[in-house]
């Protein structure tokens, strides 16, 4: 019951305080460009998302979630391969994004994996993403499907940036 | 909202737990991969079902050389991407890409039945043949092919696993003639399997 009711109380917290974190001081903005999710073999319950962070701010920032109507749940992973053997990891503490600089999710290395797939991921398809900073709040975009054998966003352009519920910034706005 | 801000919360309640099973599977990964000295011979007998729940033994792949890659369906990047590569290198060799037979066997037969594979492998080319088994009879197989994999628990009850990525190129005799790595690049992966159609016994 204690754990209950601590969990309550920090999820009442968490309710109060997120928002205020996403509207912020105003001086944390991370722009998310071009996202892309590679299509997923038939059968295949897990894809990954790949973007690029740009933190415009001078306070560094980390990604430490992501949600979407497309799976179950979603973790931001570490992937390597050492020594012929393929490790991937949840990223502890999310993805440390610093103050001024970028971080690429590319195959090979960070993703966004989505884990419980409730359907495979056409090519050509675009699905919403919300990703959740620590201070730059939540921020969403739409996420095209490149075919399977992509290694980079082929749509020529950016997801499109809408429900910025946060500090963060769209691509468009900051071109 | 409520959804984000649970899992955020959860987020932070499993990091610790996080941070535990990440030093565990540092622990883990340090001793390396199992290694057998006993001989120096890759490959072997084995017995398993195929992706048409067909059971199958080596004499499945005798007389002609093949491609054998280690993996699963859950693994979100890695396999895809071996995969999708061995299907354009398939194409590649044209018509000779009919003396090779292509495995994929799975290191998750707890979660990868004959179906799910089959699934899958419909997204590649319909020449590679999943091979799952039991726990043992994948266990046996790994250990011929001294491939080393390892689950990894995730905080919600489930598990990735580290696996070893390499494509094995095989003779007609069984043993091993050269290897894949991953992402290595279609020049050299090509020659390696177009050695490998060079081997195919006359008949």
């Amino acid at each position: 019951m204690r754990t209950l009711s601590s969990l309550a109380l920090a999820a009442l917290l968490v309710g109060f305080v997120a928002p205020a974190l996403a509207q912020g001081t105003g001086n944390t903005s991370i722009s998310v460009e071009q996202p892309w999710a590679r299509a997923t073999p038939a059968g295949a319950t897990t894809g990954a998302v790949y973007m690029t962070l740009d933190n415009k701010s001078g306070t560094a920032d980390r990604l430490t979630g992501a949600s979407s109507d497309v799976a179950d749940k979603l973790q931001i992973h570490e992937m390597k391969v050492e020594n012929g053997v393929m490790k991937m990891r949840e990223i502890a503490g999310g993805l440390p994004i610093p103050a001024g600089g970028s971080v690429v999710l590319k195959p090979g290395s960070y993703h966004v994996m989505l884990i419980g797939l409730k359907k495979p991921l056409t090519a050509g398809e675009k699905f919403p993403l919300t990703l959740t900073f620590e201070k730059a709040g939540n921020v969403s975009v739409t996420v095209p499907v490149q075919a399977m054998g992509a290694t980079e966003d082929k749509g020529g352009g950016m997801g499109d940036m809408h429900d910025n519920q946060g500090g963060g910034m769209g691509h468009m706005e900051m071109k | 909202m409520p959804k984000r801000q649970i899992f955020l919360l959860a987020l932070a309640a499993i990091a610790g737990f996080s941070g535990m099973v990440l030093c565990i599977a540092f622990l883990a990964s340090s001793t390396g991969p199992s290694k057998d000295t006993r001989t120096g011979a890759i490959g072997g007998p084995f017995s398993l079902v195929d992706d048409t729940s067909v059971l199958v033994t080596e004499s499945a792949l005798a007389g002609k050389p093949y491609t054998i890659y280690f993996g699963y369906t859950y693994c979100p990047e890695v396999c895809p991407t071996t995969l999708l590569d061995l299907s354009r290198w398939i194409k590649e060799l044209g018509t000779d890409a009919d003396k090779l037979n292509y495995v994929f066997v799975t290191v998750d037969p707890e979660r990868d039945t004959p179906q799910l594979m089959h699934a899958y492998l419909s997204s590649f080319d319909k020449r590679i043949r999943g091979f799952t088994g039991t726990p043992e009879q994948i266990a046996k197989i790994a250990r011929q092919y001294r491939v080393s994999y390892k689950r990894i628990p995730t905080e919600d009850g489930g598990y990735v696993i580290d696996h070893s990525s390499i494509v094995y190129l095989m003779g007609p005799d069984g043993k091993l003639v050269s290897m894949i790595a991953y992402q290595e690049n279609d020049a050299s992966a090509l020659a390696k399997l177009r050695n490998l159609v060079a081997l195919t016994p006359s008949s």
